[in-house]
């Protein structure tokens, strides 16, 4: 975390989103917001937190700025550090792992050419290894921004990250022939069920 | 009330209790780490885990209510596994340096590892590795060791009111750190040193001089404020090497300050190690017969009328008795307890002590602060404070100088006015005082010392007696900075005209000799051409002018009485024998009247003490919270508007052990630096 010459503060929409979080809560008990509003702010400053927006925070919600920051740094999606327009964050636990998650890593890192916690020099994409991401059954899986890219190759990944930085159009979750979590291709179990009308 | 089973023992508590308060009325000895008596609750450690009937799993007896026909073990073999499976897991990143930790030895790591822990660990891989934390000159940090029990960090919080330390970080990266780095702006710092269960949190000052086993224990009371925190001095040989509070749930709880835990390296500074006597205008060593031969020849021929003395901040009861003896045998009362000038009154004892007691601030639903700052005047006395508001949600109300409490006040304005709008009830503060059940009015010195104190003293009492009395509870308080003022005020050591006025006759010429007992908080410079002596341990402001200093005892070396501002005496041990020829005080004032032809009429501190529970029949009531009758005291008059100066300007340097003392010296410049460092200036 460091300093930020211009002085931040709420954008019209991040103030109203702010208030609607707060109104949420009991009157006085406005610092269980703090969450959600770490969250508007990081949306607001490009994806990542400074000591102003901390502070400024901490005065907004009335608490101490050494909470605001425990609370910053003990959860891992908020980000310290400037991060890149695309912010990918590899699954690397268990299931992730047994399916291949290695190779998307080492696909990554190959194809942006930077290592884990950097930024590539055009600004596009920041690379992150993350804790379970929750969607093991499509693993791989690999969040980019707010959207899951779910059963990767490292093909695949490299033709993703091949679209966003060439500013096409992607299509969220998996990226093979399945619904959802469904089975791959077609329905294996409750056949008859499968297209009858009902 | 439930009852429970503990062990296989039926037992029968209070409600609200927790499981492991409850174990350890029945006597089983629960290890803990994260837990503490006055903390709150956060049962992260999991080190006090039992087990409990129909449970699936150990549960930590810390976090968790009693409840009625529990059956709880304590010394299955189900629970001795899981202690040492925590006990394994604390001991992964904490490192075997043992021999180097200044904890050791009174570490409860250490101990439990050795009651509760398996011979050895399965451990293999690297250990972790945390930088060193600045948290200011008192505070040592060795954050490697630390197990993150996060005591310090709910004691800044709740005890010192301070929000500034906290856990970063998560899980194996989780580091306790301050705000940004900076130091931990209390009084009351030093404390997470006690609490600190390892050895990441210890005393800078003490480092690496001592061992805990090699040390003499004296119990004994504290002297930097008026609270009588009772302590324990530490000693080695001649050495005092460190203050730790003890126990008192009334005084301080377990608590001291900063300048009580760390003033103790003055001790052996700028000391008086004999005595002088001024000839041909300088200051010349002397032994004790020439001394007080000068003094009994300056003083031959003195009446009454040419003799007066000023008493210190830290004069014990005895030296102030044999003082005011010494002045009688020449017939002179001329003796002022009072540097400051606060206009208190001798002649009601309920006008100058705290009457809702200390403790009784645990039950206040509302506070009114006039003229004071307990947070640099007594800041164990804040924390108090601060729990009533955080706890109790306890309204505080200024009038004076608007100063950072740590809790929330409501200014009233720094304007001593006020309290004639308070008393005919045209103010707002008036409701609030009335409809309070237990309401309490704290009056401070820098009110009291004001030059219309009396007035203010006056109607306070008034507000007092109009709002804030209730079946058995009296909320007329005085907070005194000083800790002899009460015992000087029970031996009506009050003049007309007080320090001030004693000190513009001698600038006149009036007086033939002052007697300065330790009295350094005042300007001297009118004793230039007065006979002067000073008895005391320090060469501060006292010695200025002197024509003869006789060498005294500090508070660590000698047995005596203090009274504190509740009106509660207390009895110090001497924990370490004077420096050089410097000897107790009572003793030199003893031996001095015998030099000058009246000897007073004891020869040992009990007799001494015999004598003076007939003047003041308050000092033979040992560690009691008086009920003082009530009565009328101060004088009326007209309150001038204005501000009220502050009694106490810099918390570190209130008196001449502390302004000599290296650490606080320490405290006063990481202060300073972090106000530059505030600016930007250092990037």
């Amino acid at each position: 975390m460091s300093g930020n010459a211009e002085k931040f503060e709420f954008s019209s929409e991040t103030a109203a989103s702010a208030e609607m979080h707060v109104a949420k809560y009991p009157a006085g008990k406005q610092q269980s917001a703090v969450m959600p509003i770490l969250d508007l702010a990081q949306r607001q400053n490009s994806g990542w937190l400074t000591q102003e927006i901390i502070e400024y925070i901490a005065d907004y919600l009335g608490m101490a700025p050494m909470k605001v920051l425990e609370v910053a740094t003990f959860y891992t999606m908020y980000n310290h550090k400037p991060v890149g327009k695309h912010h990918v964050q590899v699954c690397g636990t268990t299931p992730c792992w047994l399916r291949g998650s290695d190779d998307i890593m080492n696909a990554c890192k190959k194809h942006l050419g930077i290592e884990k916690g950097e930024t590539t020099a055009d600004g596009l994409f920041t690379l992150s290894e993350v804790e379970c991401a929750g969607a093991c059954v499509n693993a791989p899986v690999v969040a980019i921004g707010d959207d899951y890219f779910e059963d990767l190759s490292p093909e695949s990944m490299i033709e993703l990250l091949n679209k966003l930085k060439n500013g096409e159009a992607v299509q969220a979750g998996p990226q093979i022939d399945r619904q959802t979590s469904a089975p791959i291709g077609k329905a294996t179990s409750l056949t008859d069920f499968v297209g009858k009308e009902t | 009330m439930p009852t429970l089973t503990i062990d296989g023992k039926e037992i029968t508590v209070d409600n609200g209790l927790t499981v492991l308060q409850a174990c350890e009325e029945a006597g089983a000895e629960i290890p803990r780490f994260c837990y503490h008596e006055r903390l709150s609750i956060a049962g992260n450690c999991r080190m006090c885990l039992v087990e409990m009937e129909r449970a699936p799993k150990p549960i930590a007896s810390c976090a968790m209510p009693v409840g009625d026909g529990m059956v709880i073990t304590t010394n299955s073999e189900t629970v001795k596994k899981a202690r040492e499976g925590v006990m394994e897991f604390l001991l992964i990143n904490h490192p075997l340096d043992c021999p180097i930790c200044d904890q050791g030895g009174e570490c409860d790591l250490q101990d439990q590892a050795v009651a509760f822990g398996r011979g050895s660990d399965r451990f293999e891989e690297g250990k972790r590795a945390v930088a060193e934390k600045n948290m200011g000159p008192l505070v040592k940090t060795e954050m490697t060791r630390c197990i993150h029990c996060l005591r310090c960090v709910r004691f800044a919080e709740e005890v010192a009111g301070v929000d500034e330390l906290g856990a970063l970080w998560r899980g194996e990266n989780t580091q306790i750190t301050t705000y940004l780095g900076q130091i931990l702006d209390s009084e009351m710092s030093g404390n997470v040193i006690d609490l600190c269960p390892v050895g990441a949190l210890t005393s800078r000052p003490y480092a690496f001089t001592a061992r805990s086993w090699e040390l003499k224990k004296t119990e004994s009371i504290d002297v930097m404020d008026a609270l009588g925190s009772n302590i324990r001095i530490d000693t080695r040989g001649k050495a005092v090497m460190r203050i730790l509070p003890r126990l008192n749930d009334d005084v301080n709880e377990e608590w001291i300050s900063d300048k009580t835990r760390y003033a103790c390296d003055g001790l052996s500074k700028a000391r008086l190690d004999q005595p002088y006597v001024k000839l041909d205008g300088k200051l010349t060593p002397a032994n004790w017969a020439e001394a007080f031969n000068a003094v009994a020849d300056a003083l031959k021929g003195a009446n009454g009328s040419d003799v007066a003395a000023i008493t210190g901040d830290m004069a014990d009861m005895e030296s102030m008795f044999a003082l005011k003896g010494l002045l009688a045998s020449m017939s002179s009362d001329r003796i002022d307890c009072r540097q400051d000038g606060a206009a208190l009154d001798a002649s009601c004892r309920a006008g100058y002590v705290m009457n809702s007691g200390i403790a009784g601030i645990d039950e206040a639903d509302y506070i009114l602060l006039v003229g004071s700052n307990p947070r640099s005047e007594a800041p164990v006395l804040n924390s108090r404070i601060l729990a009533a508001v955080k706890g109790r949600g306890v309204t505080v109300a200024n009038i004076g100088s608007a100063e950072d409490l740590t809790y929330r006040t409501d200014e009233l304005g720094d304007d001593a006015s006020i309290l004639d709008k308070i008393l005919s009830g045209k103010h707002a503060t008036a409701k609030a005082l009335k409809d309070a059940a237990k309401p309490m009015i704290i009056v401070g010195q820098g009110a009291l010392a004001r030059t219309d104190g009396g007035a203010i003293l006056k109607a306070a009492r008034d507000i007092a007696d109009k709002y804030c009395m209730a079946d058995g509870w009296n909320g007329f308080n005085v907070l005194h900075t000083a800790a002899s003022r009460v015992g000087g005020l029970d031996l009506g050591l009050t003049t007309d005209g007080g320090a001030d006025g004693i000190m513009d006759d001698a600038a006149a010429g009036k007086l033939k000799a002052v007697f300065l007992l330790g009295a350094d908080e005042i300007d001297t410079s009118a004793l230039k051409d007065t006979f002067t002596v000073y008895i005391g341990s320090h060469g501060d402001e006292g010695v200025r002018h002197a024509d003869v200093i006789l060498p005294a005892a500090a508070y660590s070396e000698k047995s005596a009485t203090y009274v504190n501002t509740e009106g509660r005496v207390q009895h110090s041990e001497k924990a370490v024998f004077a420096p050089g020829e410097a000897r107790e005080d009572w003793t030199i004032l003893r031996a001095l009247s015998d030099v000058m032809g009246h000897r007073l009429p004891y020869d040992s501190l009990e007799a001494l003490r015999e004598q003076m529970a007939i003047v003041a029949p308050s000092s033979a009531q040992l560690d009691q919270k008086p009920d003082e009758a009530w009565g009328d005291f101060g004088t009326k008059g007209k309150i001038t508007s204005g501000g009220i100066a502050p009694a106490i300007d810099n918390f570190y340097a209130t008196n001449p052990i502390a302004r000599v003392s290296n650490t606080m010296a320490d405290c006063i410049a990481a202060r300073e630096t972090e106000v530059e460092g505030a600016t930007g200036t250092n990037g």
